[in-house]
């Protein structure tokens, strides 16, 4: 186990490094800082001089891989690669175009993401679940059809929908709550409302109809049969011995994302005004704040191989058949 | 000779009529084998899947004719040569004439004759007063506005009348075709398109069309002198937006395989067949790409790509083909993120069948691994690539609002219902509130996305009989 997990550990360095290639290739080689100086100062003012201070400014002013002006070890520590790329290693993110330190408004702003993401997905599971089952233990009649049908509706709306629809109905036509909006502590759970009933209902017709397939396939196996057998009544099949079963699947699926959580969801926080990382994300995004942008893609790799390893624990914790090894 | 127009063909056009001719190879192809023809009558018999298939046709007719792209001739004094207008149209554009022109001042609402927002206005006593203006095209043939809607309801009749004759026609080739292909009389054939239960797959496309055709013609007798969906901020038709943007979806739905399908067929099914090294290279490539949040990954691209053209204004002259190229490398992007699912999956499939009789057999008798791989492997995951394909499609097609929302999707001048969306959805704090262009958006996406959701299912259904069917 304590080996597999070594492994597993070492095997993320070179995905890691990948991951890093690619973004600095994207940052660097194929886009040159030159013409990040030039983006940020705006056409009026591109002069050789504003472009070499801007770069000056932001420490970009050094050469790609090989710098021949240093000496010993500084040429090739003293470069863009390893200061802007292999930093991001030991979490040390640098510092944003407006000069604040990005490492520290991570640690801080996830915590916004984690109060929409984690009651989303808790919340989510549990509806999804109890749907799916609905639509199982009815099935084969109208009301599964319908269900089925109403899945394939919602699946087909755009997630733009379900943010504006609800913002105009619940917010300001009933005002039953702020529309956007955040404030941490339980005075701020008004704000929670919206954006985690909408997280909610945009993944309802794919995860229910994603579930209910699930069900499905455990219903044909020969352990139900010889429930049934016993004389168990059609509930105490699904609840008692098809849910357990088909839970094993449900939840390590739903391992993978869970570090990803931080990250926070770019839609559901801008259009609701939610301080997290998602917003941070797409600020940066309009703002074309690479600085930033390459963090976050570093750290989401980090996070999901995170999640990946997660998966293979927990497969061992609810599933004794599987042994790591 | 000089023709009237100037043909011109957009980056996405060529690669759009290059994955046509493909279609038109793979259904060729599929007609001409009787296996391979068997899944798709499944899909014939499917009462959903064919109406959802003539609503596909139906967007995909316009998005063709969207794509057909000229520069019309400017009149010149004889003896010079031809001169071009500078404005990229497109078939479409030309035969929908007054939809494109008939630009108000602003916003309207659908079948308004005046404008939406206070103008100052000048009476014919001399006064100044604010008041709502009458809208320059919308309702502007009627003396006086109050009847408006008896007027409206006269011409969707007309209109709906005229399209019931093209349905009827429509109902009558078919009945034909079934006639001489049964060699019966047409009335007989007639009356088993009504009620045959054989039959149930195309007498629902039938239905679809007919209600399609009808509710094409009452608009079409109405366009031209009402806004149907009303008009933007700048005054543009609603309507003629929202149909305009229908080949942007189509474009990001489809182009979007070109770059996915080669991708994932040759490293999925290598990684799958040869093992080994080869195995262990390409699912380190995929899981690269797969740890990387896609959003962030696609987002970063197009900004870089966005940066390039920036700062490299000379390498394109127009500003369509600026857009156009966008959108271009917007598929690409998508297509280089999105071929890691289908990529394993095909991989997994490798694995099974590289063990099956028939391969070990092939490789016993020393036939080449290309061989083998052409012969015996692709056919047997073709229809997994099949089905995938079909479902990513809405996939897509959705994905496309949300990225034009954050900025790195399409171009912000190209009609698409993302930057509709985009546009208006700050117009619901107006009082009273702006809802037209926001529902036109969601309404024309949700219908392509719901009809190629169904057909997806029923492709699914026909071929790979394990998975569940929808009802």
């Amino acid at each position: 186990m304590t080996a597999y997990l070594l492994r597993r550990l070492l095997y993320a360095i070179p995905i890691l490094i990948g991951v890093n290639l690619i973004t600095f290739a994207l940052f660097f080689v194929v886009n040159t800082p030159d013409d990040m100086a030039r983006i940020h100062l705006g056409a009026k003012h591109v002069t050789p001089e504003a472009i070499a201070r801007w770069k000056a400014e932001h420490g970009y002013n050094k050469p790609l891989f090989y710098n021949d002006q240093a000496s010993g070890v500084a040429r090739f520590t003293d470069t863009l690669f390893v200061q802007k790329s292999l930093r991001l290693f030991v979490f040390d993110f640098g510092r944003a175009d407006d000069g604040r330190d990005i490492g520290r408004e991570i640690a801080s702003r996830m915590w916004p993401s984690l109060a929409i993401a984690l009651p989303t997905l808790l919340v989510g599971l549990a509806v999804y679940v109890s749907f799916a089952l609905l639509l199982v233990f009815f099935r084969a009649t109208y009301l599964d059809t319908a269900g089925v049908v109403l899945c394939v509706v919602l699946m087909s709306i755009s997630g733009l929908f379900y943010v504006i629809a609800s913002q105009y109905l619940l917010g300001k036509l009933w005002n039953w709550v702020p529309i956007s909006g955040y404030q941490p502590g339980w005075d701020g759970l008004k704000f929670l409302v919206l954006p985690v009933l909408v997280g909610v209902i945009s993944a309802l017709g794919e995860s229910s109809r994603f579930y209910r397939a699930l069900f499905l396939e455990e219903m044909h196996k020969d352990y139900v049969r010889t429930a049934r057998a016993k004389g168990l009544s059609e509930a105490a099949v699904l609840f008692r011995h098809v849910l357990g079963n088909a839970l094993i699947p449900i939840l390590t699926g739903v391992v993978v994302v869970i570090p990803r959580l931080i990250l926070g969801s770019l839609i559901l926080e801008s259009f609701f005004g939610i301080p997290g990382l998602g917003s941070y994300t797409i600020d940066a995004l309009q703002a074309q704040d690479f600085a930033i942008v390459r963090a976050m893609v570093f750290l989401g790799s980090v996070l999901y191989i995170l999640g990946l390893i997660l998966t293979d624990l927990s497969y061992t914790l609810v599933d004794p058949r599987v042994r790591l090894e | 000779m000089t023709l009237p127009f100037q043909p011109v063909i957009l980056w996405s056009d060529a690669l759009l009529l290059m994955l046509l001719a493909a279609v038109a190879a793979f259904v060729l192809h599929t007609l001409r084998h009787e296996h391979l023809r068997a899944p798709w009558r499944a899909v014939w018999d499917s009462r959903l899947g064919m109406a959802a298939a003539v609503v596909l046709a139906a967007y995909g007719l316009i998005g063709l004719l969207d794509s057909l792209h000229f520069r019309a001739r400017l009149p010149a004094a004889a003896g010079e040569p031809p001169q071009y207008a500078a404005e990229v149209l497109s078939l479409f554009d030309h035969l929908v004439g007054p939809l494109r022109t008939q630009v108000e001042e602003s916003y309207s609402a659908p079948f308004a004759t005046h404008l939406f927002v206070k103008k100052t206005l000048v009476t014919a006593d001399g006064r100044v007063v604010r008041d709502y203006p009458r809208l320059k095209y919308g309702g502007a043939h009627l003396p006086d506005p109050q009847g408006r809607w008896a007027d409206v309801a006269a011409r969707g009749i007309e209109g709906a009348g005229l399209g019931s004759l093209l349905a009827a026609g429509a109902w009558g080739l078919a009945a034909l075709g079934l006639a001489v292909h049964r060699r019966q009389p047409l009335a007989t054939a007639l009356a088993a398109l009504a009620r045959e239960r054989t039959l149930k797959g195309p007498r629902a496309a039938l239905l679809t069309l007919t209600l399609l055709v009808l509710l094409t013609g009452a608009v079409a007798a109405l366009a031209p002198h009402y806004h149907v969906l009303g008009t933007d901020k700048v005054g543009q038709d609603v309507l003629y937006l929202a149909l305009k943007s229908i080949r942007t979806g189509l474009l990001i739905g489809t182009l979007t395989t070109l770059v996915v399908l080669p991708l994932a067929l040759t490293l999925g099914v290598a990684a799958g067949y040869f093992g080994g090294w080869v195995d262990d290279v390409i699912q380190y490539l995929y899981t690269t790409i797969n740890s990387i949040p896609g959003v962030l990954l696609i987002a970063a691209a197009v900004l870089v790509a966005q940066v390039h053209i920036e700062t490299n204004p000379q390498l394109y002259d127009t500003a369509a083909a600026r857009s156009d190229l966008r959108l271009v490398f917007l598929c690409l992007i998508l297509g280089l993120t999105g071929w890691v699912g289908l990529a394993r999956l095909l991989r997994g499939e490798t694995l099974k069948l590289r063990e099956l009789e028939y391969v070990q057999a092939a490789r016993a008798f020393g036939v080449t691994h290309a061989r083998i791989l052409v012969r015996h492997v692709l056919p047997n995951v073709a229809h997994l690539v099949l089905i995938t394909l079909v479902l990513d499609f809405s996939g897509l097609v959705l994905a496309e609002a949300v990225l034009s929302y954050v900025g790195v999707g399409v171009d912000p001048v190209m009609p698409s219902w993302g930057n509709m969306i985009n546009g208006a959805r700050l117009e619901l704090a107006r009082e009273p509130v702006v809802w037209w262009q926001l529902a036109a958006a969601f309404l024309f996406m949700f219908v392509l996305v719901l009809a190629a959701n169904l057909f997806a299912d029923s492709v699914r259904a026909a071929f790979d009989p394990r998975s569940g069917r929808i009802a």
